[in-house]
């Protein structure tokens, strides 16, 4: 169905030592082959084999990293299409220089939940998968543009539109003139193209150097987890993370320093710490770790905040709920399995129900709906990165890339003498692939340019 | 009192350019048809621009050509000028266009409608459409006739509540004095349909006896006319000349002076008009620094004095339509014949039908034309020619036809109009279609004769002729790829032409890609040893040129089509899908696409909304499977 070749890393991001490039679709063989340098083509090696060999950049060939290389063909995948998955050494710069040089390859970026999808359409995984996704889409839809958009930093936004507006600026000029041929504006000429072409191709190259040399790509959403001691956010952590990361005793203040782990949920990428639990404390040892809980917070970009229900509320539980006028929170509401002590009311006058979750370690069956609140929180709207960036990065500058190789292909075909009709494909691709960027489809846009640019009748 | 009239498979509402089209197509099908209008003298009447085709346009009369439609024939036995346009701007936007001897259009039109087997042609104003238990019965006329039929197809045009405004006169009309439809609106909502109100407008028309031309441009037509129809037997006309001038500082003083009375500022139309069709006290308001604007003068007929004034539609009172014109140079002395005049008319919200034009409240009743929210006589005539098939269709129970986006601008336009509606007339532009580069004039046959065949609309010999050209196509393309030629054969044509050479043996076909050669060029230098023809030659020519960028759009339609291909169930009940954004349910629930890919062309409806629907689609077939 969607044959186009979709990637995005696997392993959750971090300083892992290794991480997973998993990419899939009707070329992925061919997509990797063209960056892949080892002893085959992928497209001639067997079903299930591993090749060792170096991901090069595609411009020049320099090695990336050395890499294992997985070949899965299809219908033998978890997508059932053809997928690779390349095993490379973990540390945000290997994946993220990988993962732009897949893009520039020809993949795209996966959208979450995008492998499921396709694994369900391909008549693999069960429907009750499958409803998660569905939900877990339903949750980016609301999000929709302002999600794209704000993936992006405000100034890059800026120039972006700016670029647009020129581009549709000219590609009104040249509908005008094929499409109103005797009216008398003035004439969509090769040389008002290229001189238009020529000066945005060059403002494009700019903010591809700025865009590619200024940014990398950052860890995913921190995540802070918090509480007061003995609630549960060890164990928590343990399980977001499907391992046994963070020591658990029913001794408080088990934790003192700080525990992070990467984790994905629905390709998602969060850095999720445990903190030692808040509370007054003559342990010099504790102090310090109760400090660096303090400055975590601070730091956060999401907060998930552990309660005990089965004991009253305190006041350390108080403060904490305070924060949530400020930051980006979820009220784990943990211990539920006990006879609770607070009822979801008394926690509901200090923050909005959809934010709490009621919880159990020991029902692992409610971990979808914390990891579901979560990315309600990731593409509700509020939750807005310090860095902005994760993983975007990578997209935009792809995509950036494209449309300079767009807007060059109308100087190269201006150059040869070719007609209005193909140079507007090319301007076109331009506009379009710098819309995805911030989020904005075609559509009317263009007519209305057309119709208060120019003025036209019978 | 009311009659017993008839029984018939279709019958059609409207002689107009959509209904002449519907009435011709549904009864060449074999459907037992009839055609009924206000007035039999005004059979595809053009109450505006006597001129068919230009950009988008004059392709849609070449599709309708393929299809086995009439109005590019018509055209071609009445045309008093034609000009290929946009000639130096590229093939896939070259389009020709005619300018019309009206009434002589409309005597042949009429004539060929009286002529055609299986149609009845009658004079009757309908007032009532019949529909029992969501299917349609058939018509009441106002003097009582009852018509029964299996199919109706609705082409009211400008006629509907029609409202004819002039300054601050207004009054009940169709256009250019006719009768208008005033009760059908009522059937119509009490079907459960909803309407808007819509305006356009037209200019004033002069005496040509009273046009100076000393000082003006001379617009001839090309001096080896083409024509619309896929023919060999249609002669070449002699011409008539238009002539261009403009309008003055003066003229614009006027209008400022005037704007007080006139209807679109005074606040006396309420009806939404056309962006890309502004009247001339639009333009000199909302473009106030331009000194001039143009001015075309066109000729109405071969047998007549009547001269339309291109460019300066308006609904200012009368006295200043005078004034005004006598402002422009040439019209110092000007006689008007007509003046312009603001039209208000009811439209029905297009998003009220499938693909197919059928209404999705009433099955049989389908809609064509201007009522369906467009404006223009190609794409009425694009419409109808659709509307008149599937009516035909579905009173002799075969299978509906769509046509998809890039298969034709008529299924650009329709599916614009299914899914996405319209605030506004909608006018066919060619930056509408996103595969402008397949959607050419040269190849219309080679994208519906197939169809129109296949329907059996389009007769045999049309389509012989046609598999014929299509062969010397092949034929031509395949010597073109099979012989080489040496580097050495080219050096001297190269040279006198500063043509870079190429380093080793190439094919023709590889330089026929470079745009300096063309295929005169390339004919001249290695001859067939056959006549190719003109026809044939450009569709090589084009094809061979465009082949890189045709590619890239087959691929992206080829993914397309696979989402056309997954049909959605007609009872889907969007609001019970979860993971749909609300809009969007609401959005799907409205226009209620046929398919995924109708889905995902929903303004509001995002990719994550059509993977949703896959995975829903996809649940949905295993439930089934699971249940047995
Ligand atoms: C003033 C004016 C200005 C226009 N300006 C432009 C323009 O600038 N550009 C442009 O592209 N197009 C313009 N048009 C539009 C163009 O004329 C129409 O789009 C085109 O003619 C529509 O074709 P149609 O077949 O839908 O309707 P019409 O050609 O209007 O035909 C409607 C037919 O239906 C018949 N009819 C109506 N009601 C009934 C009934 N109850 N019973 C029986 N028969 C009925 C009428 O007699 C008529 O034959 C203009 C139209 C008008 C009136
Ligand atoms: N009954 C019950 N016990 C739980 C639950 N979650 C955690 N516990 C227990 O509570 C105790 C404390 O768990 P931790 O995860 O270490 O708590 P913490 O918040 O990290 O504690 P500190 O690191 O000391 O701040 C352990 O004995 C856990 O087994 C739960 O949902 N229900
Ligand atoms: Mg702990």
């Amino acid at each position: 169905m969607d044959s186009d070749t979709i990637a995005a890393i696997a392993t959750a991001v971090g300083e892992a030592s290794i991480a997973v490039i998993r990419v899939s679709g009707s070329c992925a063989l061919g997509v990797v082959d063209r960056i892949f340098r080892g002893r085959v083509s992928l497209e001639q090696a067997p079903s299930h084999t591993v090749w060792h060999g170096w991901i090069v950049r595609l411009d020049s060939g320099q090695h990336i990293d050395e890499v294992l290389v997985t070949v899965m063909k299809a219908p033998r995948s978890y997508t059932t299409e053809d997928v690779v998955e390349i095993g490379c050494h973990g540390g945000t710069q290997a994946v993220q220089a990988i993962l732009l040089e897949l893009l520039r390859a020809g993949a795209r970026l996966a959208e979450p939940g995008e492998f499921t999808k396709r694994a369900f359409l391909g008549g693999r995984v069960d429907l009750a998968q499958a409803e998660g996704v569905m939900e877990l889409i339903g949750a980016q839809t609301v999000a929709g543009k302002d999600a794209a958009l704000r993936q992006v930093e405000g100034s890059l936004t800026k120039l972006i539109k700016a670029l647009r507006q020129n581009i549709v600026e000219l590609m009104a000029h040249i509908e005008v003139t094929i499409d109103y041929p005797e009216h008398d504006v003035e004439e969509a000429t090769s040389e008002l193209i290229k001189d238009g072409v020529t000066r945005l191709s060059r403002e494009l190259r700019d903010l591809i150097a700025t865009a590619a040399s200024g940014r990398v790509l950052k860890t995913g959403i921190r995540t802070v987890i918090v509480g007061r001691p003995n609630v549960g956010k060890s164990s928590l952590l343990n399980q977001l993370a499907r391992a046994e990361r963070a020591i658990v005793t029913d001794i408080p203040g088990t934790t003192r320093d700080i525990v992070e782990e990467g984790i994905q949920i629905a390709g998602v990428p969060l850095r999720v710490s445990d903190t030692a639990g808040i509370r007054e404390t003559t342990d010099v040892v504790e102090r310090l770790g109760v400090m660096r809980s303090r400055q975590a917070i601070k730091d956060a970009d999401l907060l998930l905040i552990v309660i005990d229900a089965s004991e009253a509320l305190e006041e350390e539980d108080e403060e904490l709920l305070a924060l949530v006028s400020s930051l980006p929170a979820i009220v784990v509401l943990n211990k539920m399995d006990l006879p609770p002590r607070i009822g979801l009311e008394e926690i509901s006058q200090h923050v909005a129900l959809e934010r709490i979750v009621q919880y159990s370690v020991f029902r692992p069956e409610l971990l979808r709906d914390l990891e579901q609140a979560i990315l309600r929180v990731v593409f509700g709207g509020e939750l807005q990165p310090r860095d902005a960036t994760f993983l975007a990065n990578a997209r935009h500058l792809s995509l950036l890339e494209q449309a300079s190789v767009s807007l060059q292909q109308v100087l190269e075909s201006l150059d040869m003498g070719v007609t209005l009709d193909v140079l507007a494909v090319d301007l076109r691709q331009a506009w379009v692939t710098l819309g995805e960027i911030i989020g904005e489809t075609p559509r009317e846009d263009l007519l209305d340019q057309i119709f208060s640019q120019f003025c036209l009748g019978k | 009192m009311s009659y017993h009239a008839g029984e018939y498979d279709v019958i059609v509402i409207g002689a107009g350019h959509a209904g002449s089209e519907a009435a011709l197509a549904a009864a060449r099908l074999g459907s037992k048809t009839l055609l009924l209008t206000i007035n039999l003298d005004t059979i595809a009447f053009m109450p505006c621009n006597p001129s068919i085709g230009g950009p988008a346009k004059g392709i849609v009369v070449r599709e309708i050509d393929a299809l086995g439609g009439q109005m590019a024939l018509t055209t071609d036995l009445t045309y008093i000028q034609m000009r290929l346009l946009n000639t130096g701007k590229g093939p896939a936007v070259q389009a020709l266009r005619a300018q019309s001897d009206k009434a002589l259009y409309g005597r042949v039109m009429k004539e060929t409608i009286e002529n055609q087997e299986n149609l009845t042609l009658r004079q009757g104003m309908v007032e009532r459409i019949v529909a029992n238990g969501g299917k349609v019965a058939g018509v009441v006329t106002q003097t009582g006739a009852q018509y029964f039929a299996k199919a109706v197809v609705l082409t009211t045009g400008t006629y509907l509540r029609g409202r004819i405004i002039i300054g601050d006169v207004s009054y009940q009309s169709g256009p250019n004095g006719q009768l208008p439809s005033m009760r059908l609106t009522d059937s119509l909502i009490d079907l459960g349909f909803s309407l808007t109100r819509f305006k356009t407008g037209t200019p004033p028309r002069v005496n040509r006896n009273s046009i100076c031309f000393d000082h003006l441009a001379a617009q001839p037509g090309d001096p080896e006319p083409r024509h619309f129809s896929f023919r060999d037997d249609v002669a070449p006309r002699d011409q008539m000349d238009c002539w261009l001038t403009y309008t003055t500082e003066d003229t614009h003083g006027i209008i400022g002076e005037n704007l007080h009375r006139a209807p679109m500022f005074s606040g006396d139309i309420e009806g939404r008009g056309p962006r890309y069709c502004p009247s001339i006290e639009d333009k000199v308001v909302r473009f106030r620094d331009r000194p001039a604007h143009q001015v075309f003068l066109e000729p109405e007929g071969r047998n007549t004095a009547e001269w339309y004034v291109q460019g300066l539609s308006t609904s200012l009172p009368e006295d200043v339509q005078v004034q005004m014109l006598r402002t422009i140079p040439g019209l110092e002395r000007v006689e008007m014949l007509r003046p312009g005049y603001a039209i208000e008319y009811d439209a029905m919200l297009p998003t009220q039908l499938w693909p197919t034009l059928e209404t999705k409240m009433v099955s049989g009743l389908f809609t064509a034309g201007q009522i369906n929210g467009t404006s223009g006589y190609e794409e009425a005539a694009g419409q109808g020619i659709m509307a008149g098939i599937n009516a035909a269709m579905h009173a002799l129970n075969r299978e509906p036809v769509v046509l998809h986006r890039s298969d034709a601008y008529i299924g650009v336009m329709i599916d614009d109009l299914v899914t996405k509606g319209t605030s506004e007339p909608y006018r066919l532009l060619t930056s509408r279609a996103e595969y402008r580069l397949l959607l050419r004039n040269d190849n219309a046959d080679e994208r519906l004769m197939d169809i129109g065949h296949r329907i059996g609309l389009l007769p045999n010999e049309r389509y012989d002729r046609f598999l014929a050209k299509r062969e010397g196509v092949e034929a031509e393309k395949r010597r073109l790829r099979s012989v080489r030629v040496q580097p050495s054969q080219l050096e001297e044509v190269f040279s006198d032409r500063g043509i870079a050479m190429p380093s080793a043996a190439v094919t023709l076909e590889q330089l026929l890609k470079r745009p300096e050669i063309d295929y005169t060029l390339l004919n001249q230098m290695f001859p067939s040893g056959e006549t190719v023809s003109d026809e044939v030659s450009q569709q090589v020519e084009i094809d061979t040129k465009y082949e890189g960028y045709v590619t890239r759009q087959t691929q992206e339609i080829n993914k397309q089509k696979k989402l056309e291909e997954l049909r959605l169930p007609a009872d889907i009940e969007f609001s019970a899908i979860a993971g749909l954004s609300n809009e969007s349910k609401e959005k799907l629930a409205q226009v209620k696409p046929m398919n995924v890919g109708q889905a995902s062309r929903i303004e509001g409806v995002s990719p994550a909304d059509i993977s949703v629907l896959l995975i829903w689609l996809e649940a949905r077939s295993r439930r089934r499977a699971a249940n047995g």
